[in-house]
């Protein structure tokens, strides 16, 4: 691939150094993580920075009028500024802090879902999203009246652009929500040509980036999107902190997800008024270390630059397919053309989580199962697959390992 | 520390999950029911039909992993011809075996000691108690008179 040959490279050592977790020996053998699109492993300066806030500068945010408080809440509304110019946000209010990208979907579903979708009007979204980004859409079908629409994936795993477009052409359509990567599949969609024709008919368009937001560079403007969400632990961030992001105009005419402190303007007994865009989305104390951690890891990811990660991940996942391929029985799921480090397969004759086991007892960590995709599973006629993600910290030789762990397998199946 | 990476998967459970022995379905029987798990999919379907206050016919249809395969076949031969007392009883030693480790002397657990490798394996618990889940749930089951 000659754009490979030009692209930055990783000092992979280096940076595995980095990632105390990665010297660990799981079952007496060395740690060969591939679980990463679940969650993925945390580099020392993300642990560094939540510790340090704990041992030298930790209160409440926006409230104490004192010097930690005041700290505290520059380094949380500093960690705000690093999500913002991450995803490239025109303002730095139109990110808000949820615990996940799961809590930011459920977020849009209730705010934007039941005052700007209109009983009968309908989400539509694809084959292939993750239960995050359909579940939601259940409930707010179910409450309010949405009807829900849902575009087919063509057999190599790519969204079926012309079924998008049918599914938009009667204007109906209030939201697209669909995924930027696929957890299963690895495909990227075509995320600004969706975002062009979704507003062609009127309809919104929200991308669940939480896989997409790790590997590549993401610019909302650029993009032309109306939400996006990503939750901080796949981006080498601690669990408990996640982003939506808005267009400010959306975010100004939506109401509060949940009541509480820091949300409101004014409260009195009789009633209360909002806050505006971030904090009326905010309620309650925020996951002020678990934001921190994130501001490092945004911090630590783009001193690396997206390229290099990119081009890294690029080599994993032509590595991984031909490796993989090259094993009998078996069988990686989608041939996108535009796909990333994510590789699900299945083994003939050998269930999923079989696999799962006995590569565990190899020291590799592979997620198993239907990966909160179950629809999908139905439409790629499986009941569960093995997945092997990548990460910036993985290398070709852990990539062979797994293909020396699958080959074990069959054998221990023979 | 073993090293053998497939100490779980003794020649027992690798014979029954590759060719069980009670596989399939009953055309006459008194009792059915599902087990499943929402977890990962695993879906094992059982029908068992009593005669004389015994369990006179089992077989199930398991669409899962080599471990939950094997356990509802080997869950099969144990069963046959008990009293549905003994069945639970049975029921309750196995679970014990797969949560602890270690299962009482009484009532003799047999081949079903194979799966006690289980046990190491905290998030395959399931995949073993799974079709004992579904036979408590077949034995209750009133829906076919």
């Amino acid at each position: 691939m000659s754009d490979v040959l030009h692209a930055p490279t990783l000092d992979i050592e280096k940076i595995r150094a980095d990632f105390p977790i990665l010297g660990q020996l799981v079952h007496n053998k060395k740690l060969v993580f591939l679980d990463s699109a679940a969650s993925a492993q945390k580099p020392r300066v993300v642990i560094d920075a939540m510790v340090n806030a704990m041992e030298t500068q930790y209160a409440n945010v926006h409230r104490g009028l004192h010097w930690m408080s005041e700290r505290t809440s520059d380094a949380y509304e500093g960690a705000r500024d690093k999500v913002a110019a991450l995803l490239n946000a025109r303002d730095r209010s139109e990110i808000i802090f949820t615990r996940n990208a799961t809590e930011s979907l459920n977020l849009v579903a209730h705010s934007f879902g039941r005052t700007h979708i209109k009983p009968g009007q309908a989400v539509l979204i694809s084959q292939m999203e993750h239960h995050a980004n359909i579940v939601p859409w259940h409930m707010l079908r179910d409450a309010h009246g949405i009807t829900l629409r849902i575009a087919r994936i063509t057999d190599a795993g790519e969204i079926d652009m012309d079924d998008v477009e049918a599914k938009l052409a009667d204007g109906n359509v209030a939201l697209l929500s669909i995924t930027h990567m696929s957890n299963v599949l690895g495909t990227y969609t075509p995320a600004a040509r969706l975002a062009a024709l979704a507003h062609r008919y009127g309809a919104k368009i929200l991308l669940d980036g939480s896989q997409a937001v790790v590997h590549r560079a993401v610019d909302v403007q650029a993009l032309d999107a109306d939400f996006y969400v990503f939750s901080g632990h796949k981006l080498y961030g601690p669990s408990g902190i996640g982003v939506l992001w808005a267009r400010r105009e959306i975010l100004d005419s939506m109401p509060p997800f949940m009541g509480g402190g820091d949300m409101i303007d004014r409260v009195s007994y009789e009633r209360s008024t909002w806050a505006k865009p971030p904090f009326r989305f905010e309620a309650g104390t925020p996951a002020i270390l678990e934001a921190i951690g994130l501001g490092a890891a945004i911090d630590y990811v783009s001193a690396i630059g997206f390229d290099a990660i990119a081009a890294h991940e690029r080599d994993l996942t032509e590595h991984g397919i031909a490796v993989l391929s090259a094993i009998e029985g078996l069988h990686i799921l989608g041939a996108a053309q535009d796909r990333g480090g994510v590789i699900s397969f299945t083994l003939d004759g050998v269930h999923a989580h079989d696999v799962a086991t006995l590569l565990d007892k190899q020291g590799i960590a592979v997620r198993a199962g239907h990966h909160c995709a179950e629809p999908l599973m139905g439409r790629l006629g499986v009941d569960s697959t093995a997945r092997a993600s990548f990460a910036l910290y993985t290398t070709r030789g852990e990539i062979d390992a797994l293909a020396a762990g699958l080959r074990r397998v069959k054998q221990v199946f023979g | 520390m073993s090293d053998n990476i497939a100490d779980l998967y003794q020649s027992l459970i690798m014979e029954r999950t590759k060719a069980p022995h009670h596989a399939g379905r009953l055309s006459a029987f008194d009792g059915d029911a599902e087990g499943d798990n929402p977890m990962c999919g695993d879906r094992t379907h059982l029908w068992i039909r009593r005669a004389g206050g015994k369990l006179a016919a089992i077989a199930h249809e398991t669409r899962g992993c080599a471990i939950t395969t094997a356990a509802s076949d080997l869950m099969g031969d144990a069963v046959l011809g008990k009293t549905e007392a003994e069945i639970y009883a049975l029921a309750d030693a196995f679970e014990s075996l797969i949560s602890t480790g270690t299962a009482p002397a009484t009532p003799d657990l047999a081949d079903l000691r194979a799966l006690g490798g289980v046990h190491e394996y905290r998030s395959r618990h399931r995949c073993a108690t799974l079709p004992w889940q579904a036979l408590r749930a077949a034995l209750k089951d009133q829906s076919h008179g």
